[in-house]
């Protein structure tokens, strides 16, 4: 069974308290839509198991298909250093036909960003390293599609609808 | 039959890559070589399997791995569906006599008339260091690959 060989760390994105006792991490594409589905499913799990869930989102840009895959991944990060990674986060896969790079700006003004600020960091080494980083580690835990969860450390295989997700990790049928 | 074990000599093949070019295994002696044995073009799994894979290219490349994917469809279904995903690595009709290859290996269905999702990784000297024959409906991913790799790396 694949297990997940990079724990969640400070650098993470997290949603949740740490101590939480149940730990979903997503790999994923912002241009995927089977993760733009997912995301939906990932909001009621936060929902419904509140403060008992920790989610964190790495990436895992398929670029080869998706060509504005790795440029969202900048967005997204590039939003993370002004403090805004789950308001991009949510954005993108709210609106993944809005990828394009004047779309990516305009999420950046909506969301207040400083633009310049967001331009630079999207493209830059540090969130460059992160994005592939991201995906090195994802490989190497047996990431095999988007999206990927792992719940409490192990691969979840049969899907990314709520019942398998439930059922994954907290080990009850709903 | 079940799938060639590590330690086993890799068997060679011969096999088309494109309507008029063929690729054996010994065109790869002298680098690793991750096997990609995989039941169709355009199922599913397999799309996201491999598109996995295609995106890992440099990964397997740093590890001095070339990697190849073969499966009972023909020449020209591979082409279409690599250009359809974009696929930059070698996709080998085992066509005719059908499953050939997939069957030297271990890796055929015979109940079903095509292979089974297995991996190998080979040597430079075309021994079988690693191999993994994984549940039908289950896509693998790297993590068992890039493990042999390393392992490989460290003993040399």
């Amino acid at each position: 069974m694949a297990q997940l060989r990079v724990p969640v760390s400070a650098t993470d994105h997290v949603v949740g308290p740490p101590e939480a006792a149940l730990i979903l991490v997503e790999y994923g594409d912002y241009q995927c839509p089977f993760c733009g589905e997912a995301n939906v499913v990932v909001k009621q799990l936060q929902s419904d198991l509140r403060s008992n869930l920790l989610f964190v989102f790495r990436n895992f840009p398929l670029a080869e298909v998706h060509p504005y895959a790795l440029p969202a991944a900048g967005a997204a990060e590039a939003a993370g250093l002004q403090m805004h990674f789950w308001a991009m986060h949510n954005r993108l896969f709210e609106r993944q036909q809005q990828l394009d790079p004047a779309s990516l700006l305009s999420h950046a003004r909506a969301l207040r960003l400083n633009v310049d600020r967001f331009i630079s960091d999207a493209q830059s080494p540090n969130v460059q390293r992160r994005i592939a980083g991201d995906m090195e580690g994802g490989a190497r835990s047996g990431v095999n599609g988007t999206p990927t969860f792992f719940a409490n450390g192990f691969r979840v295989d049969g899907g990314y609808g709520y019942e398998n997700l439930v059922a994954a990790l907290t080990g009850l049928r709903v | 039959m079940s799938l060639l074990p590590a330690g086993t000599k890799a068997p060679e093949f011969t096999l088309s890559l494109a309507p008029e070019q063929k690729i054996s295994l010994a065109d790869y002696r002298g680098r690793n070589t991750v096997l990609v044995f995989y039941p169709a073009d355009w199922s599913p799994v397999c799309g996201d399997q491999l598109a996995v894979y295609n995106q890992l290219r440099p990964m397997f490349r740093d590890h001095g791995a070339q990697i190849v994917a073969i499966s009972v469809d023909s020449v020209w279904c591979h082409a279409a569906f690599a250009r359809d995903r974009k696929i930059h690595f070698p996709l080998l009709a085992d066509f005719e006599p059908k499953g050939a290859v997939a069957k030297a290996y271990g890796a055929y269905r015979h109940q079903d008339g095509f292979a089974e999702r297995a991996l190998l990784v080979i040597d430079p000297a075309g021994t079988i260091r690693w191999s993994y024959l994984s549940p039908l409906g289950v896509n693998p991913g790297a993590d068992g690959i890039l493990d042999a790799l390393e392992s490989l790396k460290a003993k040399v």
